[in-house]
Order: C-alpha cells, then sequence, then structure tokens
C-alpha cells in the first residue's frame, strides 16, 4: 500500500469547504456589480459557519456551535444587510447600470489570471512551511493563504470603495478560515472580540463610503488622488 | 496597583461616552482632567512597574516594557487634552453654535475614546486582546481623520481605514499563528496571555513563530509606519485634527510598535536574535531612508512632520536590531522623548495653522514675529526632533548610535548617522523660513497667541524633554533597565 490516505470526513469536508471559500473569492473578483458580490460574500460566510459546525462536531468543542451561529448571524445577515441599505441608500444601483465594469482596474480574465497566480503562491508557500497539527489539514490552511492573497488582490484591482470594503470584509473571512484551521480552540471570549470588532469596523466603513459619496457623488475612488507626495 | 489599572481603563472611556451625552459645552471641561488624571495614573504606575510584572487575571498585564508606552501615551493625552482646549475655540469660528457644539461633542468623545484605546492596547495582557485594542485605535482615530468633512479628509480616512485594516488582517493571522505555536506546549484552551507565551518561547515550533513574527511586523508595522506599508501615514497625519495628529503621531505610531516588540520578545526567544533583529533592521532602514528622501520638498507643514515621525520609528527598528542593551535603553527612551518632540511639533504646527490659515509652509511667514511664545518653542521642537542636545532625543539617539557601534553594526550604524543628519537638513530648512523669513507686509498678522491653552501643554513638553535630556530621574532609568532585560538584550 502507498502512503497516502484518504482524508477522514473532518479533514474532507475542511477541505472542501475552503476550496469553495476560494472559488467564491474568485467569483468576488470577476463579478461586476456590487450587489452580486455581496451574494457571494454571503455565501462564503455561511460556508464559515458550516466549517465551525462541522469542527464543533468532529472535535466536541461546544464553544464553535455558539461562534457559528453568531458568526452567521453577523456575517450573512447583518454586514450584507448593512451594505445593501447602504449601497440602496447612496443609489447605487442606478449608478452600476451607468458604468458597471468601470471600477475594474483590470478586466474581468486579466484579473482573474493575476488572481490564480496570487493563489497559487500563496497555496503552494504555505504548502512548503508544513504547519499543521492534529486538528490542521495543512490543505485548508494552504487555501486560507491563497484566499488572503485574491482578497488583497480584489481590494487592489477594484476602484470603488464598496468592492473595496467587500475586499476586506472577506479578507477577514480568510482569516476566520486560518482561524478555525489551527486555531479551533481558541478560547471563545477571544473569538467573540473579533466578531465584535468586524461589526464595528463594518459600521465604520459604512460611515466612511457615505461620506465619500456625499462629497464625490460616486463610490469610485478614481478621484482620490489630491494627497500625493 | 489593580484600581491604577482599572481606573486607567475606565475613566477615559467614561468621559468619552459623557463628552457623547452631556452638553457640548462640560467637554472642553472633563476632557483635560481626564488626560491629566491618566498621565498621573500612568506616573503611579512607575514604581510597581519598575520591579515586578503586574499579572491580574492573566487578561491586564502591566510589566516595566508596557509602562514605557502607557507614560508615553499617557504623557501625551494629558499634553493633548488640554490643548484641544484652544484648538477647539478657533476651530469652525465661523460656523453657528449649533453646527459647533455638535462638533465638539463629536471631536472630544472622538479623542477620549481613541486615548482609551491607547492605554489600554499595553495594558492587555493578551496577544488576543492587544489586537483587538489596537483595531479599535484604528477604527476611532479613522473617523477622527474624517471629522473635519473636506475632501481631503475624506479621500485620507478611506486609505487610512482601507490600509490599516489591511495591515491588522495580517497581524490577526499572526494572532492566529502565535496562538497554534503556543498552544502545541501550553494546551488547546491557552488564551494568548502574554508571559507564558514568552516564558515558553525557546520549546515552540520554529514556522510557525517565525511566520507569526513576519506577519506582526508587515502587519502592526502599517500601522506604525514602516516603509513600504507608510502611505496612509502623511496623508491621515496632514487630514486630522491636530491634536489627533499629534496622538497619531507620537503615541498611536509607538503603540503599534509596542504590539511588534511583543512579537520579538517571543520570536528571538524562540529563534535566536539574528532573524527578529534583521528583520527589523531591513524595515528601518527603509523608513529611514524614505523618510530621508520625502522631508525635502514638502508643501505641507503636517506632512513634513508626518515624514519625520516614520523617520524616528525606522530609529526605533533600527535600534532594536542592534540588540545591545545601551542601544535597547536608548529605543525607549526613544519612545518616551518622541511622544513629547512630536506632540511639541505638532501642537505648534497647529498654532501656526490657526493663525495663519493654512498648512502650505511658503505661506507660513514670520512666525518668530507673530507669535512670540509658539513660535520659539516651534523651533525648540524641531531642534529637539532633530537631536540638538539637551533634548531627551539627543540622549535616546547617541545611545542607540553608540550600541550600533559598539555591537559591530557599523554599516547600519553610519547609514543611521547619515539618514538622521539628512532629515535634520530638510526638516530645519523649512521650519527656519517659517520662523525667521519676515512676512509679506500685506499679509502681517498682529503679535499675539491664539490661546494660552494651546502654549502651556508644549511648555510642559519642554520640561519633559530637558529632564530626558539633562537627567532622566532614577525611577525611570531603572524601569528602562528592567524593560530592557525584558526584551532580552544580548551581544
Amino acid at each position: 500500500m502507498s502512503g497516502v490516505q484518504a482524508p477522514g470526513v473532518y479533514e474532507g469536508a475542511a477541505n472542501v469547504i475552503a476550496a469553495g471559500m476560494l472559488l467564491l473569492e474568485f467569483g468576488m473578483l470577476r463579478q461586476a456589480l456590487v450587489r452580486d458580490q455581496v451574494r457571494l460574500y454571503m455565501a462564503q460566510s455561511a460556508l464559515i459557519s458550516v466549517l465551525a459546525i462541522v469542527i464543533a462536531a468532529d472535535r466536541n468543542l461546544p464553544d464553535l456551535y455558539a461562534l457559528a451561529a453568531l458568526s452567521a448571524a453577523l456575517k450573512v445577515v447583518a454586514v450584507p444587510l448593512v451594505l445593501r441599505r447602504l449601497l440602496r441608500r447612496v443609489g447605487f444601483d442606478e449608478e452600476e447600470t451607468v458604468g458597471v465594469a468601470g471600477s475594474h482596474t483590470l478586466s474581468p480574465a486579466t484579473a482573474v489570471l493575476a488572481g490564480i497566480v496570487l493563489a497559487a503562491f500563496g497555496f503552494f508557500c504555505f504548502g512548503a512551511l508544513g504547519i499543521h497539527g492534529s486538528a490542521a489539514p495543512a490543505l485548508a490552511l494552504a487555501l486560507a493563504a491563497a484566499m488572503v492573497l485574491v482578497s488583497f488582490g480584489l481590494m487592489i484591482v477594484r476602484r470603488d470603495v464598496a468592492s473595496q470594503a467587500i475586499g476586506f470584509f472577506s479578507l477577514e473571512n480568510a482569516i476566520s478560515l486560518a482561524a478555525l484551521v489551527v486555531a479551533s480552540g481558541l478560547p471563545f471570549i477571544l473569538e467573540t472580540g473579533f466578531l465584535f470588532d468586524l461589526l464595528v469596523a463594518v459600521v465604520v466603513f459604512g460611515m466612511l463610503i457615505r461620506a465619500h459619496h456625499s462629497r464625490a457623488e460616486s463610490l469610485s475612488t478614481a478621484d482620490l488622488t489630491k494627497l500625493q507626495g | 496597583m489593580i484600581a491604577v489599572i482599572l481606573a486607567l481603563l475606565i475613566v477615559p472611556l467614561a468621559v468619552a461616552i459623557a463628552c457623547a451625552v452631556l452638553p457640548a459645552r462640560l467637554a472642553p471641561v472633563i476632557t483635560p482632567v481626564s488626560g491629566v488624571a491618566c498621565f498621573g495614573l500612568v506616573l503611579a504606575l512607575i514604581p510597581a512597574a519598575g520591579h515586578r510584572d503586574l499579572n491580574y487575571l492573566s487578561y491586564l498585564r502591566v510589566d516595566a516594557l508596557s509602562e514605557i508606552f502607557l507614560l508615553a501615551t499617557g504623557f501625551l493625552y494629558g499634553a493633548v487634552a488640554v490643548y484641544a482646549v484652544g484648538y477647539t475655540k478657533h476651530h469652525n469660528k465661523d460656523q453657528d453654535q449649533q453646527h459647533r457644539d455638535r462638533y465638539a461633542r463629536r471631536f472630544y468623545a472622538g479623542l477620549n475614546l481613541f486615548g482609551w484605546a491607547m492605554l489600554a492596547a499595553p495594558i492587555m495582557g493578551s496577544l488576543a486582546l492587544l489586537w483587538i485594542a489596537v483595531e479599535i485605535t484604528t477604527i476611532v482615530s479613522a473617523l477622527l481623520v474624517a471629522i473635519e468633512d473636506t475632501d481631503g479628509a475624506a479621500e485620507a480616512a478611506w486609505k487610512y481605514v482601507l490600509i490599516a485594516s489591511a495591515g491588522l488582517g495580517l497581524a490577526l493571522l499572526a494572532t492566529v499563528f502565535a496562538y497554534f505555536a503556543g498552544s502545541q506546549l501550553l494546551g488547546e484552551h491557552y488564551n494568548l496571555a502574554i508571559s507564558p507565551l514568552i516564558e515558553v518561547s525557546k520549546n515552540l515550533p520554529h514556522t510557525p513563530v517565525r511566520l507569526a513574527f513576519m506577519l506582526a511586523v508587515l502587519g502592526y508595522g502599517t500601522k506604525v509606519g514602516f516603509f513600504p506599508v507608510h502611505t496612509w501615514l502623511p496623508d491621515a497625519h496632514s487630514e486630522a485634527p491636530t491634536p489627533v495628529s499629534a496622538l497619531l503621531s507620537g503615541a498611536l505610531l509607538a503603540t503599534s510598535f509596542y504590539a511588534i516588540l511583543r512579537y520579538y520578545q517571543v520570536a528571538s526567544g524562540n529563534l535566536g536574535s539574528g532573524f527578529p533583529r534583521d528583520t527589523l533592521l531591513a524595515f528601518g532602514v527603509a523608513s529611514l531612508l524614505l523618510a530621508a528622501l520625502y522631508v525635502f520638498g514638502q508643501q505641507d507643514i503636517k506632512r513634513l512632520l508626518a515624514y519625520s515621525s516614520v523617520e524616528h520609528m525606522g530609529i526605533l527598528a533600527i535600534g532594536v536590531s542592534f540588540g545591545a542593551p545601551v542601544a535597547l535603553a536608548g529605543v525607549l527612551l526613544h519612545v518616551l522623548a518622541h511622544a513629547a518632540a512630536k506632540g511639541n511639533a505638532f501642537m505648534g504646527a497647529g498654532v501656526f495653522t490657526v493663525k495663519f490659515g493654512t498648512k502650505k509652509i511658503s505661506a507660513l511667514r514670520g512666525g518668530l514675529d507673530v507669535l512670540p511664545w509658539s513660535g520659539p518653542l516651534f523651533l525648540i521642537a524641531v531642534f529637539a526632533l532633530s537631536a540638538m542636545p539637551p533634548s531627551g532625543i539627543f540622549r535616546s539617539e547617541f545611545q542607540i548610535v553608540y550600541g550600533g557601534l559598539s555591537s559591530g553594526s557599523y554599516a547600519a550604524a553610519a547609514v543611521l548617522v547619515a539618514g538622521i543628519t539628512v532629515v535634520f537638513f530638510g526638516l530645519t530648512a523649512s521650519t527656519t523660513r517659517m520662523l525667521f523669513t519676515p512676512a509679506p507686509a500685506q499679509r502681517a498678522l498682529t503679535r499675539s497667541e491664539p490661546s494660552a491653552w494651546m502654549v502651556v501643554p508644549v511648555l510642559a513638553g519642554v520640561v519633559v524633554l530637558l529632564i530626558l535630556g539633562l537627567h532622566p530621574p532614577g525611577e525611570l532609568t531603572g524601569l528602562i533597565a528592567r524593560a530592557v532585560t525584558q526584551l532580552g538584550a544580548t551581544r
């Protein structure tokens, strides 16, 4: 027999969910409409909660059930709600129909190619580090690293504040994935602290997006070039 | 001592809430009281922290290292809280009372909350709570940067919140890997407490520690202002209200550097001193060189001072990389002296902008003629920043350079001296023109100070700089010596 073994249920589930999250990240990268990006973000956040439940069941960590519920309430319900209300309020729907893909600095195909390069770099670098423990599938961790880099790519290639904010929120999802994979035993109070922080960050991002929109009359960052040198 | 620590965590927060809900006229009364009281509380911690580590419930912790950063933040929060009274009196003068009240309420609430988060960060006994505190400083200060409601402020705030939050995302990853490393020895329910992690650092797995340290330097380094992740810094410093700029520069950058030092303690205990020091040296030298390039040709006085902050953070990183005890003592003294000097420089620049109505260096002329106190005090602040004796920065930089030479890092010490000298020329070239070149006759202003509230804290800063430069008190040198031991000085 060769040394390769089929992964267990937990490890297999973690890897599949991580791969699904990375695919959704690519979806956000190429998606032109912000409201579709919000949907993809919701799906990605839902996957995180599913993974938390799988880990909770597999490793008998009851805290993680509560964390999964909190995370779902925040990232699947609250954050998308805040973002959608914000987009409606600033009239982004009409704006998008005028300049749908205007915020891309690269064409979607080029952006996805760049994303693949970033993802491969992150995946293989982390894979080579060989960080894994009893509860840490190395593959899922490498996928989380790939996601971190792609979400940075998303923030860089889009030139509107809404997409950049979603890029940041998905970066946080990637970090949550890494945290679940290597740090699932982290005390609940600290995990809650991180989530609370995210909530406050979302509100502040929202306030700044509104401030930006009220001044610039658009969500584009193309005119944020006054401060240089 | 737990009462003092709890008071530090409660007073500024309570005052922030009070500023938000009480009538606006009370905010300028309670804020200076809170600022000065917090500085007093921080001073009260010196004797205890100089002799032992104060641990409470494993979530609160003050040792000599955190006390140094508490002192820097406490002093600057106190000074700025007094200064802000004069600043807000002259701000929005043309607006109606209702608008001014709303601004004052938001400004003072934000300022106190910002002070609270920065005081809380070094008290946190867990790397996870430290991250949360630093993230709160980002969120609050981003709102304070945006408070002016101008195009520049909106742009700076957006860049700041996005870049700093992304950086802190990396710092969170560092926290996750620190947990992973710690949990291998300390068990699954390890709560990221700093003390046990440092104690077992020698036996932690190397790869996660190395990764956590790199991510922490890059992540928290975004908030420190290290090249190449400094890009938010000059924008935010120049567009924020001046009291906030002073706090950003003198206290916030140092607080983020404190977070890096905690990871440095773990990393050097685990990996030996080579890798962590080389990493800091690379970031430090790059930041210093960038600042040396950019101080020339700056048009905006606050941007000029912001690049000086990048320089000083580079100096701190280089100082730690030298590793010699005298260099580390210099670094910790530098944190204190830089807080006082940069606070003074920003507060002085704030008086200029109030008096002249502009931040453009080319329009600021004849400062010594029209500002009888703030003119000379600004000159003193700039000279102090440029390490002129007898300022505290002269002593600290002298120690750092001496430490570099004594540890055999000749090339780095030479780059350090060259960089500091170039920045000195850049800073003084611009600022002496502001002070000594007479103003055009048609733009002559009356000779007066906008407000005594904006002079008194600067005088206090000069006193601190002189004390640090001429004869640091014995208790302080004892505190620094203990912190140097904690940082594991060798070589």
